[in-house]
């Protein structure tokens, strides 16, 4: 349970730590706060060469917000988030969503970005960055570019991100006051991963009307959600299940299956006591 | 007490400031030696327990920066300029001291192995949680594993501190 040798490098600028990940050839992993890769090192399934610390990074720790937008550091941790320390685009959703990530002792170090780029496909930020059609900000040698959250995720623990980038930030839409949301998780244990996932946002004021079927095994899926909100419309679930890549009959498409039923039931709860 | 002569660091060897239990250090580890390692093997502080060593189990559960945080899953040389707090700093801390008096009065530890993690985490909630019901001791909790199935005692002490501490204004002070 020790993790073989590599070599450290607590890098100073973007443009050195895209340098040493260019170099090192897929051999040289970006460290985070390290709470996916640290025990994946532990058990010796990543071995890397180099690992290029990016937590002190200035470009990864700015946080700023407008009247539309809110856009983390890559660097913020679970922790900020569930405290509120930086500002809410989603009216509570992110707050709530972080507070259940793993265990109050992972959430103090592990980070928005990191998690976006382990793209563990039952994590949670990977999942609910699509339904709120967040904005992957990525650095790499030849500057920036932004990914629509929807193209994120090639597959489990694959996304778009190249060896040589590193994500700077999310930007994320804000929703309005009229905005409610939903998600709900089967887990076998409070901080687990999540066995099945869903969740549904709906903001009239921004015709926003979305629905997630996640932890799958590959990448989340995001719907027209008006036919599972009004009244439930089994057969447009069935086709959605499907489409998420879960198998009819299977004990995997009937947990989410009630997951997406329970969310939905969330969803129209809260639109029930204050519309 | 001083701790005895270090074992010698193999392998390529970073130098990192560290402040451990209130001393500031100059040390010199191995990248890939975490810091429950660092902290056992190098200061001979024993009190750090390892469980799992994948971020799991919660028994190596220490503060860092004056936050819960695993010590096996991140390395030693990452933690350049913190501070740590290992459980043999908590004796004069007066939350850790109604702790551990809770914590004998309520039966809250057999063996004994998960307690440091375990108070590390109940320090956290009685601080940061002070209007904490049962309900949301446990899930905190979740993350710290005890297999002597001492969990009732434990969540009981830890209720028991919440509850000497609870004001109207739902305030929380040692």
């Amino acid at each position: 349970m020790k993790a073989a040798r590599y070599a450290y490098v607590s890098a100073e600028s973007v443009a050195q730590a895209c340098g040493l990940l260019h170099d090192g050839g897929g051999m040289a992993k970006v460290l985070g706060g390290g709470q996916s890769l640290g025990p994946m090192m532990n058990l010796r399934l990543v071995q890397p060469e180099l690992l290029v610390d990016v937590r002190a990074l200035a470009a990864l720790n700015q946080c700023s917000a407008t009247a539309d937008a809110v856009t983390l550091g890559a660097a913020t941790t679970h922790a900020a988030i569930e405290d509120g320390k930086v500002d809410d685009a989603t009216q509570g959703l992110m707050p709530f969503v972080a507070s259940a990530i793993a265990y109050r002792a992972i959430r103090n170090r592990g980070t928005l970005g990191g998690s976006l780029a382990h793209a563990d496909p039952s994590a949670d930020w990977v999942n609910l960055m699509p339904l709120l059609d967040a904005q992957i900000v990525v650095l790499g040698p030849t500057g920036e570019r932004t990914v629509r959250a929807a193209d994120w995720m090639l597959g489990a623990f694959t996304t778009v991100l190249r060896d040589d980038e590193l994500i700077s930030a999310v930007r994320i839409d804000r929703l309005s006051e009229r905005a409610r949301w939903s998600y709900y998780k089967v887990q076998r244990k409070a901080g687990e991963y999540a066995d099945a996932l869903a969740g549904f946002v709906s903001d009239p004021l921004r015709a926003v009307c979305r629905g997630l079927i996640g932890a799958t095994d590959g990448r989340p899926h995001v719907f027209a959600a008006e036919p599972l909100l009004g009244r439930w419309d089994a057969d447009y679930a069935h086709t959605q299940l499907r489409a998420a890549g879960l198998k009819a009959d299977t004990y995997e498409y009937r947990i989410h299956a009630v997951a997406l039923e329970r969310a939905a039931a969330q969803l129209r709860q809260k639109f029930a006591v204050a519309p | 007490m001083n701790p005895p002569e270090s074992l010698p660091v193999q392998g390529d060897a970073a130098t990192l400031e560290i402040t451990v239990n209130g001393k500031p250090l100059r040390v010199t580890v191995e990248p890939r030696t975490h810091l429950a390692d660092f902290l056992r093997e190098q200061r001979h502080l024993t009190g750090t327990n390892l469980g799992c060593e994948q971020g799991v189990c919660g028994a190596c559960t220490l503060m860092v920066d004056g936050q819960p945080m695993r010590s096996c899953i991140v390395p030693a040389v990452a933690c350049a300029g913190a501070v740590v707090r290992t459980i043999e700093d908590f004796d004069d801390d007066p939350w850790m001291t109604e702790l551990r008096a809770a914590f004998t009065a309520e039966h809250a530890l057999q063996c004994g192995f998960c307690t440091p993690g375990m108070l590390a985490t109940a320090r956290d909630i009685v601080t940061r949680l002070p209007a904490a019901d049962d309900d949301r001791v446990r899930l905190e909790l979740a993350g710290n594993l005890c297999r002597c199935t001492g969990y009732a005692g434990i969540v009981r002490a830890i209720r028991r501190v919440l509850d000497a501490h609870r004001t109207p204004g739902g305030d929380a002070r040692p």
